[in-house]
């Protein structure tokens, strides 16, 4: 599913980001990258969702070389991964409802049962009431929570996630954490990037720590999900 | 956490309208129409469509004057005698010459103009003078010739200076051709002035989209990130360009409008056959309602192709 082979990240000249990270998520597995702010967790998560190319190595993603892809065939491979951004990027002249449908209205799939899915799953995080609201009306855990919504609506391959609790209660963070688990059930391979070791602990995934821009340990957890195949 | 109850009361109208407009067409992702650079747009291409409609209107015109002084000067020979000689030429010696003149092969007709048809020419030029007979005035007839089998120049010529010496034979192409350059002329400086227009007007759209894309970056890319294609985003740019266009030729065309018929009421004013008419039949019409189109299809080729550009050089 994800596959990174010796990747080096640098921006322009500066230091390396991301210093020879080889790691592999296999398809319908569910993961955890940790580490202290400044790690990587981002710049690793923004390759997997291809917003980065690697300045070295190989970013392997539904067993292809991201590389060798056309901006057409990037497109397509974009719409099998759902990202929950740390910032939300949410567009704030839409509502609630419209940025969650954002995705299928772009991969055409929008109108008719769409719609319906929409507002259920809207209900599901705690926001039938603020459908139509605009996301400058809305709190900081309700607009994660629309963010959470729109990743998930599309039902995506690869469900890639960064910090995407940090602005929810205890309560709340748990019950997404499970939205993400039931998605891991049906086949989608999560990634989700914390620095909330309890959440982690409470979940116990396969736990890929980053410190200083290198892959310091990985726990593979105490449950092993099996898996449908290889990347 | 707030979830949906079975039993809830129906939602508010405005509410309930909101619900479906979101359920049957999504608000454009990219919110352009709030976007300052464009609202002036519609207005630059009003003032192009404008400048282009006046410029076109004045080609075609020009174009159709030029043809009139073709044909109406083609076949069509002056024999000027000049005022000195023109009392000699009078009664039988000016039949002599019309006679001599309407035999010679490939002349169809000899008009000799009289006293009352020179004052009528003149007069709006040369005053009363005219009138009273002040001014000597020399004697024109005017040939008619067949185009298709022309006589023999220098023979006529001949033949009239042999009957009315010190007589002039002009066949107007020497004018023709100095008026017909300079309708050429204006004709070419009214397509530069069409395609000078089109391409400020391509800039114009260029430089706008670009605003457009920087104000809209975070918009655009959070698009691509999940899933859009460029030409995804490219439609919501030459859409927002075609209505911007669209709307501001339609306000210049409908704002060239008066100023044609005023230029036409002025130039029928004057009456005189070296004005064009600016008369323009339907097909001409045709021509001029379709630079609203033209414009906005110009607009929304050019947005697309900036933004395919633009958005290629990025991830």
């Amino acid at each position: 599913m994800v596959r990174f082979e010796d990747v080096v990240l640098r921006y322009g000249n500066g230091p390396e980001i991301l210093k020879r990270i080889s790691l592999q998520f296999d398809p319908g597995s569910y993961h955890f990258l940790v580490g202290p702010s400044g790690a990587g967790k981002s710049s690793l998560l923004r390759m997997m969702y291809l917003a980065q190319h690697p300045t070295a190595g190989r970013v392997a993603l539904f067993g292809r070389d991201v590389a060798g892809l056309s901006r057409r065939e990037t497109a397509l491979l974009r719409r099998r991964i759902g990202v929950v951004f740390q910032d939300f990027r949410l567009l704030d002249h839409l509502t609630a409802r419209e940025n969650v449908a954002l995705p299928l209205h772009i991969s055409g799939q929008a109108g008719g049962r769409s719609a319906k899915d929409v507002e259920e799953l809207l209900a599901w995080v705690g926001l039938a009431d603020h459908m139509d609201a605009l996301p400058p009306t809305l709190s900081g855990g309700q607009k994660q929570r629309v963010a959470i919504a729109r990743a998930v609506i599309a039902r995506p391959s690869l469900l890639l996630a960064d910090e995407p609790t940090g602005n929810l209660d205890d309560r709340m963070a748990v019950r997404l954490l499970y939205l993400f688990e039931e998605l891991n059930k049906i086949g989608t391979t999560v990634v989700i990037a914390t620095h909330n070791e309890s959440l982690v602990e409470r979940f116990r995934h396969p736990v890929t720590r980053l410190r200083d821009g290198e892959a310091v340990e990985f726990d593979a957890g105490p449950a092993p999900r099996p898996q449908a195949g290889t990347a | 956490m707030p979830a949906r109850r079975p039993g809830r009361r129906p939602e508010p109208p405005d509410v309930m309208a909101a619900a479906s407009k979101a359920r049957g067409r999504l608000r454009k992702p990219v919110p352009l129409d709030r976007d300052v650079s464009g609202r002036y747009l519609p207005l630059l291409v009003a003032i192009m469509v404008y400048l282009a409609a006046l410029a076109l209107a004045g080609a075609l015109s020009v174009n159709k004057l030029a043809a009139r002084w073709d044909s109406g000067l083609a076949g069509a020979l002056t024999l000027q005698i000049p005022a000195e000689a023109a009392a000699a030429t009078d009664g039988p010696a000016l039949d002599a010459l019309t006679q001599a003149l309407a035999a010679t092969p490939g002349v169809l007709a000899v008009e000799p103009m009289d006293a009352q048809e020179m004052t009528a020419l003149l007069e709006p030029w040369l005053g009363d003078a005219v009138v009273a007979g002040d001014l000597p005035l020399p004697r024109l007839v005017a040939v008619t010739i067949d185009t298709g089998g022309p006589p023999d120049m220098e023979a006529l010529r001949a033949t009239a200076q042999e009957l009315a010496p010190g007589s002039l034979l002009d066949d107007h192409q020497r004018w023709l051709a100095r008026l017909l350059d300079l309708a050429r002329a204006v004709e070419i400086m009214a397509a530069v002035v069409v395609l000078l227009v089109v391409a400020a007007a391509c800039i114009m759209v260029a430089f706008v989209t670009r605003m457009g894309l920087a104000a809209h970056n975070r918009a655009i890319e959070l698009l691509h990130l999940i899933g859009a294609q460029d030409s995804y985003v490219a439609r919501q740019f030459q859409n927002h360009a075609l209505s911007l266009g669209l709307r501001g030729g339609l306000l210049g065309f409908l704002c060239a409008l008066p100023t044609l018929y005023l230029a036409r009421f002025l130039l029928q004013r004057i009456d005189t056959g070296l004005l064009p008419e600016l008369r323009l039949e339907p097909h001409e019409w045709s021509l001029l309602v379709l630079l609203p189109v033209a414009a906005a299809l110009v607009a929304m080729l050019t947005a697309r192709i900036t933004v395919l550009r633009t958005l290629a050089r990025m991830p």
